[in-house]
C-alpha cells in the first residue's frame, strides 16, 4: 500500500473496489467455492469450460460439418439420419450433451431454430448462442412472427418457401445445413467452411456468399 | 412461453455481432451451470425449465430483455437448483457471498482475490 501514499484517499478506495465484481458474480464465487469445498467439483472445471467455450468451440466447428456435407454425400446422408452419431466423425465436437437432428434447407424450405423455453442450443458444436438468441424479443417473435424476424435480420423470404420453426429442448437441438452457395465448385472443405455463418446454421440468414468470410 | 408484449423489444439485429460473453462472471455462470448439469447434479430438461422460469420472473418483473438479465437469470437457477436438490442453504451462500465482498475489499488491485482475505469463518463449512 506505501505505493499509494501518494494518492488520494478516494483514488485508492476507487482502485482497491475497482475490480469487486457485480453481485451475481460474486455469488457465482460464492457457489463455486462452496461445492469444491464439498468436493461436488473439481476446483479447475469451470476455468476449463470458460477457456473451451471462449476460445476453442465456436461456430467454425458447425461450419466444418457443413463444408463437409457439401462435398461428401455419404456424410451428409448420416448427419441427415442421424446427427448426433455423424459429428462424432469430426474430432473437435465439445461436451455433447443432448441430441442433435440436422435440417436441411432447399429451394422450398427455409428452416429456422428457436428455444422457447430457455435458450437450448447446440453448445458442443456452435459454442454458446448470441445474444439475440437467448432475449425474450427473439424467442416470443420467432414463433408468433418468423417472417418478420428474419425481415429484420435483413433477408426478406420469398412468400413461395416454406418457413418451418423448430423449437429446441435439452434434449433434442437443432442445426441448421444451409444451401452451398453458387460459384463455389471445386472449393475444398476449408475455403467452404470460412463462408458459412453462424447464423446460417441458426436459420436466421440464408443466402451464404462466396465473397464473405465467416461470421 | 413469455406473455410479454414482443412489441416492446428493441430490434435483435442490434445484438448481433457482440461478444459471447460481455463479463467474465457472465462466463463462470454458465460455465457453473453447464458442469454441474455434466456432472449429473441436475438434468438438462430441470436446468432448462429453471432458467426459463427465473428468466420469466425477471422480464415479468420489469427488468428489461438484456443480456445481463439473462445471466442473472442463469445465477438464479443455478441457486434455486442447488438449494432444492440440497447442497446449499440460502444462509450458507449469503454468508459465502459476504466473505467474497470482503475478500475483494481487503485486496489490492491487480493481486489475487483469496477468500482467506475475507477473515474466512471456518463454522460455514
Amino acid at each position: 500500500m506505501s505505493d499509494d501514499e501518494h494518492k488520494s484517499a478516494g483514488e485508492v478506495h476507487h482502485e482497491l473496489h475497482s475490480h469487486l465484481p457485480p453481485e451475481p458474480g460474486l455469488r457465482v464465487k460464492a457457489m463455486e467455492s462452496l461445492l469444491i469445498e464439498k468436493g461436488m467439483l473439481d476446483p479447475d472445471t469451470v476455468d476449463a469450460w470458460v477457456e473451451t467455450y471462449s476460445e476453442k468451440i465456436g461456430p467454425k466447428c458447425g461450419a466444418r460439418i457443413v463444408a463437409k456435407a457439401w462435398c461428401d454425400d455419404a456424410f451428409k446422408a448420416r448427419l441427415l439420419e442421424n446427427g448426433t452419431e455423424a459429428v462424432k466423425e469430426l474430432d473437435d465436437a465439445g461436451w455433447a450433451v443432448a441430441h442433435l437432428k440436422v435440417i436441411e434447407n432447399t429451394p422450398d424450405i427455409h428452416n429456422m431454430v428457436v428455444c422457447t423455453l430457455c435458450s437450448c442450443y447446440p453448445h458442443a458444436i456452435l459454442g454458446p448462442p448470441p445474444n439475440w438468441y437467448k432475449m425474450a424479443a427473439y424467442r416470443s417473435r420467432a414463433v408468433r412472427d418468423p417472417r418478420g424476424v428474419l425481415d429484420e435480420f435483413g433477408m426478406s423470404l420469398a412468400e413461395d418457401i416454406e418457413l418451418l420453426v423448430w423449437d429446441s429442448t435439452s434434449e433434442l437441438r437443432y442445426l441448421v445445413l444451409p444451401e452451398r452457395p453458387e460459384g463455389t465448385q471445386g472449393w475444398d472443405e476449408e475455403r467452404l467452411a470460412s463462408i458459412v455463418t453462424r447464423n446460417s446454421m441458426i436459420g436466421t440468414q440464408r443466402v451464404l456468399s462466396p465473397d464473405e468470410g465467416a461470421a | 412461453m413469455t406473455q410479454l408484449d414482443p412489441d416492446q423489444f428493441a430490434p435483435l439485429v442490434r445484438h448481433d455481432n457482440e461478444p459471447v460473453f460481455d463479463e467474465l462472471w457472465q462466463a463462470e455462470a454458465l460455465g457453473l451451470a453447464f458442469s454441474l448439469a455434466e456432472r449429473g447434479v441436475f438434468s438438462p430438461a430441470e436446468w432448462s425449465r429453471t432458467l426459463g422460469s427465473e428468466h420469466r420472473g425477471l422480464l415479468g418483473g420489469g427488468a428489461a430483455d438484456t443480456t445481463r438479465t439473462y445471466y442473472e437469470a442463469v445465477v438464479k437457477a443455478v441457486e434455486r437448483l442447488l438449494r432444492e436438490k440440497g447442497p446449499l442453504t440460502v444462509d450458507v451462500v449469503e454468508r459465502r457471498v459476504s466473505n467474497w465482498r470482503q475478500a475483494y475489499m481487503n485486496t489490492p488491485h491487480g493481486q489475487p482475490v483469496r477468500l482467506e482475505a475475507a477473515y474466512y469463518d471456518e463454522s460455514e463449512k
